[in-house]
């Protein structure tokens, strides 16, 4: 296999579960900063002025390097996804290839069903409500936990803080309401 | 409306990262770190958001796996770094920050992160992942990420925390 198929094709967990992890120390070294995504979009509020004390601090102090972070994962998609797309369909389980088909999303190969999350998608008025609507309750939930997969789940997890187990378990009962209980209601139909 | 409570997560900066030419280069190791972790995202498909309906549904042990693995080799590495009380490249000493010990909030935020995460399928690394990777409407997600962070900044002290 050369260099080019492994940078392109699918790597499996225990590859980059790990390396996911080594993100922790690796920030922790360049500048006692703690691995979290989610803060970035705080810090990117904060550069509009407002009277709003939550963002009344010095983003660029403060946030300068989340922002940074969050401009280079940007990059890394589009290393990943583009310069080294993976040229097969993505793989997805039998079970949730047929739990979604009776939803009327398809398997298309994409990372995100067409149907939902292309700028074609965008002419349905219902898709800018999901697409808006679910990322608000990202961005608010977020805030309000005071972190996200990258804040609570793997760094507030790798040091141990309770607060985090509970914050990870409340991501989880609401993906799985979403998922089983709100999800049929609102992609239900023709999607 | 009064300033919140010592808020650790705008605490006074620290010495590296200021307006300057040299702070502005000093933000290089930053972007380069999360060209890796978005490449990272990419590769392994936790981006898609397929992986995080197999999540949901329990039909998949990828994302447990990459999650699982992830917490074990950076609580491995925190220990390590709190035993040698290592420093950073700078020189400075590594804080482990604990969060706050009250419960609404990580309760009701979490439920409602998890209702998003399970509706667009990303968190916020794997939104900025998908606009980099050519999935421009993940870009009106981002959107909708940052007016929800805005309205808990001006709700927040209406909110139940404690």
């Amino acid at each position: 296999m050369g260099i080019f198929d492994a940078l392109s094709s699918p790597w499996p967990w225990y590859v980059a579960g790990p390396l996911i992890g080594l993100t922790v120390p690796l920030l922790l070294l360049l500048g006692d900063r703690w691995f979290g995504v989610s803060s970035s979009l705080r810090h990117a509020c904060a550069i509009i002025p407002s009277r709003i004390p939550f963002f009344r601090y010095d983003w660029r102090a403060v946030g300068g390097w989340n922002l940074a972070f969050a401009l280079g994962i940007v990059v890394g998609g589009f290393v990943g996804g583009v310069l080294f797309a993976n040229p097969e369909p993505l793989q997805v389980a039998a079970a949730t290839t047929a739990d979604l088909a009776a939803l009327g999303v398809s398997v298309d190969g994409g990372f995100a069903p067409e149907a939902l999350f292309s700028l074609a998608a965008l002419s349905d008025p219902r898709v800018w409500a999901i697409l808006l609507g679910g990322g608000f309750l990202v961005g608010f939930g977020a805030r309000y936990a005071d972190g996200c997969t990258s804040g609570h789940a793997i760094s507030g997890l790798s040091n141990l803080q309770l607060p985090s187990l509970v914050a990870v378990i409340g991501f989880f009962v609401g993906g799985l309401a979403m998922t089983h209980l709100l999800l049929p209601w609102i992609v239900g139909g023709p999607a | 409306m009064d300033a919140p409570r010592r808020d650790p997560a705008t605490a006074a900066p620290r010495s590296d990262a200021g307006t300057s030419a040299r702070g502005w280069i000093g933000l290089l190791p930053y972007l380069l770190a999360g060209t890796l972790f978005g490449f990272i995202a990419v590769r392994s498909e936790i981006i898609a958001w397929y992986r995080i309906q197999e999540m949901f549904r329990f039909q998949s042990f990828h994302m447990y796996g990459v999650i699982g693995s992830a917490v074990l080799v950076g609580a491995l590495a925190v220990w390590i770094l709190k035993r040698t009380k290592a420093r950073s490249w700078s020189g400075q000493p590594i804080h482990f920050p604990d969060k706050e010990r009250t419960w609404t909030r990580y309760v009701l935020g979490g439920a409602a992160f998890g209702l998003g995460w399970g509706l667009v399928g990303a968190c916020p690394g794997p939104i900025y992942a998908l606009i980099g990777a050519g999935l421009p409407a993940f870009g009106v997600v981002l959107v909708g990420a940052l007016l929800g962070t805005w309205t808990y900044g001006a709700l927040q002290h209406r909110l139940p925390h404690g």
